[in-house]
């Protein structure tokens, strides 16, 4: 019934528009004009819209900058996030200077130039070298600085030293993630793709990590695996962190948007980001309010639930790490020797 | 020489070799798609502005599209949907959407219109080198559209992976439900879209290069057809790497290859792909993708120039640094890929290369802008439909290209890659222009298609209700991904930090809906003036160019005697000591007269 009624309701509109255009050219015929051809009116009429629209399009970003500016992002948690915001400021500054002086332009010299009374002539004007040295040199200087800048930026942040920072590795899949702390020894045991249990996909073995090293000192044993129950990184302010990323399926990316950090999470190969965070959960909480959250996305469009591929970081103090890390379990406890074993006969 | 075949109604509009009959109908298969990837973006921007919610419009979409998968990604039968956007097809919509506008529209669309109906009438040719070329390009692409259009009805739906397609999730069917025969479709409509495009390429480089018309030399050519040159050499080079990319993603999918896959576990099970990699494929897909963004905007930077000089009754200024800007940014777009992959770990000397290389476009294209600006400076401007898109076009290209700045910056892209961020700046800087491009460019010579004028106080509407509306639904985009909201997301109801994002998405979906809607009024403008609008006259820009000197019936051959021959360049508008203010390119120097 509404499918018919919006039907009938779109072919009348159809029909009303066509008897007005036949009417409006009948009108000019009569008057001896043409309809379509340009006139002074709609000079007037278009330039006036130029100064106006282009005035409330200016308008308008400020009034989204005012109304809206409390929803970004809370300045960097992180000792590399502020330099990036720094950069951002900088050159969301120059943008916008430019921006202020290039639309103004554009939508003034569309209103004042219009044909019609007074301006029936433009002036011939084909080109002039200096003008066009000067801006070509000028953003050519521009770019200059905001190159140098931005690559100095990229430079320290990837060149971070990442000695003594505790290693992490985190693990995606459709549609979740896993993490695995390096432990003591600060190493992470290896890890081959066809180790991953098919068995128990969420079990010990979910991130396929290789336990046959029996030796005591093995990197493997004294790593820490999230399980889904407790699935929450947690990291030291203060203490440098190098994430480590891998995939098991599709291409993921990790967003951590408070730190300023995002790495694409690619199956065969390892990626890696360093930073360190300045900011524990509860300091965010009481300046953002008390459902603050660090969290970690997925960025890179991996299947129907990448829009709910998350997991919650939490910074705490050393002392609230440590307790936390002292009720955890590391993988040789969790992993008998036997299931080991067996494990890897049914792999052969 | 005029060759007067007798024309049947299958060889005048179906087979024709007439590149102006050629280009109508890239135009009116583009528009069509256009239509079809307006309606999916306005479907998921209602998913967006109120998530998981029933919409009357969407039950009359979702017949057979919406898989229910069991804990493996396995179809296990179609519900009826009950008006509920299901992810799975939010993400088809979303790179139909993406695949559609692009290629469809703003590649064949754009290019294949103008270039063929441009080339030999503003060159002074009777018609391409290759007719037959020509006929063949257009039919390529139209089966290309029929296989993309029937993928939209296979049963596990149309490709999902974005219009991307990054591979593992486009290449292993479990993944994902698009992933099955969908995908398969879409490779295979993108194998016959780049053939017609090849083909359609090389022929209008050779035409440019061979078939103008005595004293039409390359300096003397309009802008139009400088941007439309260097584009097609901008196509045949990159449009082969993405057919091999194409290709070797097809043997991954179906051969058992692995190009593109390594040490992968599909529902607990490993596949035997070892050693290859995805970040190939990401090189190769990049290496076609971002001059491909510049195929599409060239051709607009040149119809913009051509209908600004007309327009304001004035020069374009600058003529050879227009020339040498398309030059550069044509150049450039080849070794700047690498600036999508910022994140991928790459080398970060790498990064930095391509931070270098892609903050260096920005040069040529504020050289572009002030050009444009000075044109408009002291001009006579005569607002036209086609002049208001020309100045909304200036005014989107100035704002896009300045957040550019912002994700070519390696630094910056790490915290606004792949987020809302981006999507407002490639829609604003590449969509919204390309598109007002192409409009401007079918209000300017619609009479010079049809005989006929279109309306132009539709056109007037049409503008202002777009220019609006456009900046409505984009510009609001980047403050959600400064909140941090990513891309390709089926709600931003799963986090928390972005549930007061959602009164943003309803503001730019409402913008969506009205913006879409007065597309239609375009349409309606477009068919009933091609039927009764009023006559046109020979030459109602009062323009220079040689398509104007060209009977207003539509004939084979484009001049009935001899082709005329060329004295001066396009742009002698409003000269000092002309009787009128412009002089037709045919019209030899008076004595003593400076060329310019
Ligand atoms: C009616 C006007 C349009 C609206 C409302 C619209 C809206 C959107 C939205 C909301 C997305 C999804 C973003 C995401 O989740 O990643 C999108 C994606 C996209 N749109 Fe549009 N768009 C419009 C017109 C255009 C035009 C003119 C182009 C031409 C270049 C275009 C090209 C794309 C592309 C390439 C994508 C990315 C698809 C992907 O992620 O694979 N759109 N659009
Ligand atoms: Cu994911
Ligand atoms: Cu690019």
């Amino acid at each position: 019934m509404t499918n018919i009624l919006i039907f009938i309701v779109g072919f009348l509109g159809i029909v009303t528009l066509v008897q007005i255009l036949r009417v409006s050219e009948l009108m000019s015929a009569v008057h001896k004009q043409d309809v379509n051809e340009v006139n002074e009116k709609d000079n007037i009429f278009n330039s006036k819209m130029m100064l106006i629209v282009g005035a409330l399009f200016l308008i308008s970003f400020f009034w989204q900058y005012f109304e809206w500016k409390h929803l970004l992002l809370p300045e960097a948690s992180s000792e590399h996030g502020v330099i990036i915001d720094e950069l951002m400021t900088f050159t969301m500054l120059l943008i916008i200077f430019v921006f202020l002086i290039t639309q103004p332009l554009l939508f003034w010299y569309s209103y004042k130039y219009r044909k019609g009374k007074g301006n029936e002539t433009a002036y011939y004007f084909a080109h002039n070298n200096k003008l066009e040295i000067i801006w070509t040199v000028v953003p050519a200087i521009v770019l200059t600085g905001v190159i140098l800048y931005g690559l100095s930026t990229w430079n320290k942040i990837t060149n971070a030293d990442v000695k003594g920072a505790t290693v992490i590795e985190l693990y995606a899949k459709q549609f979740n993630w896993t993490a695995r702390y390096s432990g003591a020894d600060n190493k992470l045991g290896s890890a081959h793709y066809k180790l991953v249990s098919p068995i128990n996909p969420s079990g010990t073995n979910a991130l396929g990590v290789d336990t046959r090293d029996n030796d005591v000192n093995a990197a493997w044993k004294d790593d820490i695996i999230t399980t889904p129950v407790d699935n929450v990184v947690h990291l030291v302010k203060g203490q440098p962190v190098l994430l480590k990323f891998r995939s098991q399926d599709v291409i993921h990316s990790a967003f951590l948007p408070h730190f300023r950090v995002q790495m694409n999470c690619v199956p065969g190969m390892t990626t890696q980001f360093a930073f360190t965070p300045t900011k524990t959960t509860a300091e965010m909480k009481a300046t953002e309010g008390e459902d603050f959250d660090y969290v970690l996305l997925c960025n890179k469009i991996c299947g129907a639930s990448h829009y709910n591929m998350q997991m919650k970081f939490i910074v705490e103090t050393q002392e609230e790490y440590d307790t936390w890390m002292s009720s955890q379990k590391t993988l040789s406890e969790k992993v008998s020797t036997q299931t080991v074993i067996t494990e890897l006969v049914t792999q052969k | 020489m005029s060759d007067h075949h007798k024309e049947t109604f299958i060889t005048k509009y179906i087979f024709s070799i007439d590149h102006k009959m050629i280009a109508k109908q890239f135009l009116i298969t583009g528009m069509l798609m256009g239509i079809v990837g307006m309606l999916m973006s306005i479907l998921f921007r209602l998913q967006l502005s109120s998530p998981g919610e029933p919409f009357a419009i969407l039950e009359w979409f979702g017949v057979d599209w919406n898989p229910t998968l069991d804990a493996n990604g396995n179809v296990i039968g179609t519900p009826i949907m009950e008006g509920v956007l299901d992810p799975n097809l939010y993400l088809s919509l979303v790179t139909m959407h993406g695949t559609i506008l692009v290629f469809w529209v703003l590649t064949a669309g754009l290019s294949g219109t103008f270039a063929n109906f441009l080339i030999p009438l503003q060159i002074g040719a009777r018609d391409m080198a290759s007719g037959f070329i020509n006929m063949l390009s257009y039919w390529f692409f139209f089966a290309a559209t029929v296989v993309l259009l029937i993928s939209l009805f296979v049963h596990t739906g149309p490709a999902s992976a974005g219009w991307t397609i990054y591979p593992p999730l486009s290449a292993i069917k479990e993944t994902i439900p698009g992933s099955g025969l969908g995908q398969d479709l879409w490779l295979i409509a993108m194998a016959l879209f780049v053939v017609s495009s090849l083909l359609g390429g090389l022929n209008y480089i050779v035409t440019i290069l061979n078939l103008r018309t005595k004293g039409m030399s390359m300096s003397r050519l309009p802008l139009t057809i400088w941007a439309i040159f260097i584009t097609a050499i901008l196509g045949v080079l990159s449009f082969p790497v993405l057919l091999s990319c194409a290709l070797l993603l097809i043997f991954d999918r179906s051969f058992g290859t692995s190009f593109y896959l390594s040490d992968i576990i599909i529902g607990g099970e490993a596949l035997h792909h070892t050693g290859g990699s995805p970040i190939l494929f990401e090189h190769l897909f990049w290496f076609l993708g971002h001059p491909e963004v510049y195929i599409i905007l060239l051709p607009a930077l040149g119809i913009v120039s051509e209908v600004m000089s007309v327009n304001s009754r004035k020069p374009i200024f600058g003529y050879k640094a227009m020339v040498l800007a398309l030059i550069a940014i044509a150049f450039l777009s080849f070794i700047v890929w690498g600036h999508h992959m910022f994140i991928t770990g790459m080398d970060p000397f790498l990064g930095s290369v391509f931070t270098f290389t892609t903050l260096l476009i920005a040069i040529p294209s504020a050289v572009k802008v002030f050009n444009y600006l000075a044109t408009l400076w002291k001009a006579s401007i005569r607002f036209t439909p086609a002049m208001l898109f020309t100045i909304g076009f200036v005014s989107t290209f100035l704002t896009g290209g300045l957040t550019g700045l912002i994700l070519g910056d390696s630094a910056l892209d790490i915290n606004v890659h792949d987020t809302y961020f981006v999507v407002g700046h490639f829609h604003i800087v590449m969509g919204l222009s390309a598109i007002y491009g192409m409009f401007a460019g079918v209000y300017h010579w619609f009479p010079k298609m049809y005989g006929r004028m279109m309306n132009k106080k539709l056109g007037y509407l049409h503008f202002w209700v777009t220019f609006i509306c456009a900046y409505g639904v984009f510009f609001p985009m980047h403050f959600l991904g400064l909140a941090g909201l990513p891309r390709r997301y089926y709600t931003n109801s799963a986090f928390p930090m972005f549930d007061e994002l959602t009164d943003i998405n309803q503001l730019i979906t409402t913008f969506a809906i009205v913006g879409g809607l007065i597309q239609f009024i375009f349409v309606f403008n477009f068919f009933y003036s091609i039927f009764k609008g009023t006559k046109a006259t020979k030459n109602p820009w009062e323009s220079n160019t040689l398509e104007w000197t060209t009977p207003i019936e539509r004939m084979h051959g484009n001049w009935p005697g001899e082709i005329p021959t060329v004295y001066r360049w396009p742009y002698d508008y409003s000269k000092p000591g002309a009787e009128k203010d412009f002089i037709p390119q045919t019209e030899p120097l008076k004595e003593g007269e400076e060329e310019h």
